[in-house]
């Protein structure tokens, strides 16, 4: 696993209860037990690991990062695009 | 002995207008105050849009050395009740000022003095700040600053519960006139949060609305932040009928309530109690009320979460009311909202129409009531109600009739 992959699974598995840190790529974040101010809380944890905007509404309904995958996918893509 | 406790005078400085005459000749035309802030810079904000209050010089209101001594905040509650005292054609004079009340809510007191002190401190490391820096930015300012401007020597104290601080306020100030504890109440809110620093935090919570604040509707976005400030003069009836003052309207029920859930989500169950506890307070059955202002702030959560304590409380007679939110127009102005919203409230009795919930771009199942949208609408309201819900759980809700 890369180094974005694994530190993107850390800063999701802070957020989670012991129990539920051994999760997959395909595991959906509500599943996981991730509300929305857990969410919120997440994106900042992001945004200041990777230097990144993510734009976020936790209002908005089609927020697309449903998966852990979705998660490092979109997080890769922002960084490629930073640097 | 209680006492019937009436409104004689109100001030208001909104994103729509800095006379209570124009906030509600624009409020019941539907005219927006949300637009890009200019009083900040937004280069380095993704939250752009504010309900800004526009056009406020202080100098048309204060001298210099008056303006050193107050905070954006303080300036706003002053002219507020300035404009409320003057309203109400009370003097406060022969033993009246000592048994008259200032409560004054706010949600973060003296912002822009914060904002401007720590620039100075970590930016541009200063040495020193302003000897004032304090008096200004303290929770209480703006009601020590209304009780210096207008005179008044009787209990004096600031009220904070966030985003209900005003309706907290103007409840217990109801409260004491009812119960003689005062004769006359100068009470209201007043919150002026649009610095760099605050927008940052709002920005970073992820619940503002990158357009425009759109309650109730479907597609909305969030909340929009405001600034402002509502004073009202209330007194016992009997003291507006010895001196022949113009009665306004009369409050007649508070409610409280907390959640003790989250810090954030909305309640139902905490909105119900405190809608419950007002209508108790006020001995008005649900079916006496034909409007209720919302709190709806734009929040997905939130405008669900008031729409099914309002049909909870109201049972079948919740499809027969008329529900609007402000914050359509003015944005969200935090310790304030509940003062402009209250004097909205008693506009809308007095002058039998419901002011609208614009920028409705049709209905959210979640949300199925009739909320007056876009456009304004002819209404006899009897009594209503207006309702304050903050975060951290904190609930409030005015009860208002008609006079006559």
């Amino acid at each position: 696993m890369d180094d974005v992959a694994s530190d993107v699974i850390a800063i999701i598995a802070e957020r989670l209860p012991a129990e539920k840190r051994n999760f997959g790529m395909a595991d959906r974040l509500e599943d996981l037990g991730i509300d929305s101010f857990s969410a919120v809380e997440m994106i900042f944890d992001l945004e200041e690991k990777f230097d990144i905007q993510i734009s976020y509404n936790s209002n908005d309904a089609r927020f697309d990062l449903e998966t852990v995958g979705d998660v490092i996918s979109a997080i890769k893509n922002l960084v490629a695009g930073r640097s | 002995m209680s006492h019937r406790v009436v409104v004689t005078g109100w001030g208001v400085i909104s994103p729509i207008g800095n006379t209570a005459a124009e906030y509600w000749s624009n409020l019941s035309r539907g005219v927006s105050g949300i637009a890009d802030a200019t009083i900040i810079s937004t280069d380095h904000l993704t939250q752009k849009v504010v309900a800004e209050v526009k056009d406020f010089d202080p100098r048309r209101y204060f001298d210099d050395r008056q303006i050193t001594t107050l905070d954006r905040v303080s300036q706003f509650a002053v002219v507020a009740a300035r404009e409320a005292v003057e309203h109400a054609s009370i003097s406060f004079a022969d033993g009246l000022s000592e048994r008259t009340a200032t409560i004054i809510g706010t949600g973060v007191g003296g912002q822009s003095t914060q904002d401007e002190s720590y620039k100075r401190l970590y930016q541009e490391h200063a040495k020193r700040l302003h000897p004032l820096t304090i008096p200004r930015l303290m929770v209480n300012a703006p009601a020590s600053q209304v009780s210096m401007h207008c005179g008044l020597r009787g209990p004096c104290f600031a009220v904070a519960s966030a985003c209900a601080s005003a309706t907290h306020a103007v409840g217990l100030a109801f409260h004491l006139v009812r119960s003689g504890g005062a004769t006359c109440a100068v009470t209201g809110g007043s919150d002026a949060c649009i610095t760099f620093g605050t927008m940052k935090g709002w920005e970073a919570m992820r619940i503002m609305a990158p357009d425009t604040c759109r309650p109730f509707s479907r597609d909305r976005k969030g909340m929009v932040i405001g600034e402002g400030a509502a004073i009202v003069v209330l007194e016992s009836m009997e003291h507006a009928r010895q001196r022949s003052a113009t009665m306004l309207g009369e409050i007649v029920g508070f409610g409280m309530s907390s959640d003790a859930v989250d810090l954030l989500s909305p309640d139902e169950s905490g909105m119900v109690r405190a809608l419950e506890n007002a209508l108790a307070d006020s001995r008005l059955s649900p079916e006496d009320i034909q409007y209720v202002n919302a709190h709806g702030t734009g929040t997905t959560a939130n405008d669900e979460a008031e729409t099914q304590a309002i049909k909870r409380i109201f049972g079948r007679h919740a499809g027969k009311l008329a529900v609007s939110s402000n914050k359509s127009m003015i944005g969200h102005a935090l310790g304030a909202a509940g003062g402009l919203e209250l004097v909205a409230t008693l506009m809308a009795i007095r002058e039998e129409i419901a002011p609208p919930t614009i920028n409705y771009l049709g209905p959210d199942p979640a949300c199925d009531l009739d909320y007056v949208p876009n456009e304004a609408r002819p209404l006899r309201i009897e009594a209503a109600l207006s309702n304050s819900f903050a975060f951290g759980g904190l609930n409030a809700v005015l009860a208002v009739r008609r006079l006559w």
